[in-house]
């Protein structure tokens, strides 16, 4: 299961379907990366990829399409989100404007 | 002193009632959620907000699905190549529309085929607008406009819904959906500057799906039993009777440009709310289409469920197919590891 479906344990297990599940990336255009568009359900890779054709890209979308089959991707913890981002909130060093400088200074 | 015993009582236990039913998980639940911060697949929820979400994305979804037939039955007969391309790419929109939302729906713990298994047998619902037969070309006209202008009505504030899949699920459709109601109106436009018989088709249209359109934003508030919690937990952002009133005062505008009429004749615009007023809603007539006796339900039930057992060898042929290469693909390796 995904991220967006792997369940937390309070949760009930889903059913398993016949095809399995996809996640969709697709690049909109040169030069970005891919994004996560969805997801779907295909007997394959090239079917998975020819479904996202249809369903995420009717309308010029993309010019890229990655899948993966959900179950091969893993996610961090919603319930551990506080030890692993909180560190970043008191490292305010880490940016530009942490840094008083007169207004004299230019081009920096 | 019965009188203070019961007091204390009620205040005490009343008290108690409160620290157990506000659980801390909900508490902080309900608080993320009036910070407007969006809930995921993977946070922790209510279960029943899982239920209703469930409810009404599955329904959202089924009615896409089923929604695709009564404008299916108009692809072949479209008067000219220029509205069969666009029919054409609506109906596929709407599969696209329902394939969003069903994926939405999955990532709360329900799978396809149950799913899909609730639509077939009927426990759970679709849009009752579907089960109105399109009788005429001016049909097709009139569903782009009012039942896809009372869609984006509704789904314009799910965009903001409270679960991210249906938030952005709803962004997508409601980009898509514009083109819809454009396509319609244009066929409308045309009809209302044709001939005499063209002219009395388009009203007719008009006529026959205008009281189902304003049905689609579903029973009263007063006889709306989700909606209360549904607000609270920002699912809906407006009641619908709101909706309904501003779908009535856009539309009541929009007729005069195709120089037609809406059949209510108490529908008058009102000085002092600044708003249109309009008849009684047949509400039997919803909750007999509803519950199963609209004109075209058992037909519709019948094409979905036979499209679904027609397509189940596909569906095997692909998943023999898969298992055959991956089978391949395991003895190649064997043999080459057998090799070397």
């Amino acid at each position: 299961m995904n991220p967006e479906n792997e369940l937390s344990s309070n949760n009930p297990s889903p059913r398993a379907g016949s095809w399995p599940l996809w996640e969709v990336f697709i690049r909109s255009r040169q030069g970005l990366d891919h994004k996560h568009a969805g997801s779907l359900h295909a007997a394959d890779a090239r079917m998975a990829i020819e479904n996202a054709r249809d369903v995420y890209t009717r309308r010029m979308e993309g010019v890229s399409i990655w899948v993966v089959e959900s179950r091969h991707l893993h996610a961090s913890d919603p319930d551990e989100a506080g030890a692993l981002y909180d560190p970043a909130n008191d490292k305010i060093y880490r940016h530009p404007t942490f840094y008083v400088l007169p207004d004299e200074l230019k081009n920096m | 002193m019965g009188g203070k015993m019961y007091l204390w009582l009620q205040t005490h236990c009343l008290a108690m009632n409160d620290s157990l039913s506000i659980q801390e998980p909900e508490k902080g639940f309900q608080d993320r959620i009036d910070r407007e911060i969006r809930i995921e697949p993977r946070d922790w929820m209510p279960d029943a907000y899982r239920r209703m979400l469930i409810r009404q994305i599955s329904q959202h979804a089924h009615s896409e699905i089923v929604g695709m037939l009564p404008e299916g039955n108009w692809i072949t007969r479209a008067p000219s190549l220029r509205r069969k391309v666009t029919l054409i790419a609506k109906v596929q929109d709407e599969a696209g529309h329902g394939l969003y939302l069903y994926a939405a729906a999955e990532t709360l713990g329900i799978s396809r085929d149950e799913m899909i298994d609730q639509l077939h047998t009927g426990k759970a619902k679709y849009s009752s607008i579907f089960n109105y037969p399109t009788l005429t070309w001016a049909d097709i006209g009139v569903i782009g406009w009012l039942v896809d202008g009372a869609a984006i009505m509704n789904q314009v504030p799910l965009c903001r819904s409270s679960y991210g899949p249906y938030s952005r699920a709803m962004v997508r459709i409601c980009k898509e959906e514009s083109f819809h109601q454009r396509q319609g109106f244009e066929i409308l436009l045309t009809l209302s500057r044709g001939s005499a018989a063209q002219k009395r088709m388009c009203q007719d249209a008009i006529n026959r799906w205008w009281w189902p359109s304003i049905m689609m934003f579903g029973p009263s508030d007063d006889a709306s039993p989700h909606t209360g919690q549904s607000m609270r937990w920002k699912i809906k952002r407006f009641t619908n009777d709101e909706l309904r009133q501003r779908f009535v005062n856009v539309c009541a505008e929009q007729v005069k440009i195709l120089g037609m009429t809406l059949p209510d004749p108490d529908l008058v615009w009102n000085e002092q709310t600044g708003q249109y007023d309009f008849g009684p809603i047949d509400w039997e007539e919803f909750r007999n289409v509803i519950n199963g006796n609209g004109p075209c339900n058992r037909e519709r039930m019948a094409a979905r469920v036979r499209a679904h057992e027609e397509g189940a060898w596909v569906r095997e042929a692909a998943t023999a197919h898969e298992l055959r290469l991956q089978n391949k693909r395991i003895s190649s390796v064997k043999e080459n590891s057998e090799k070397s």
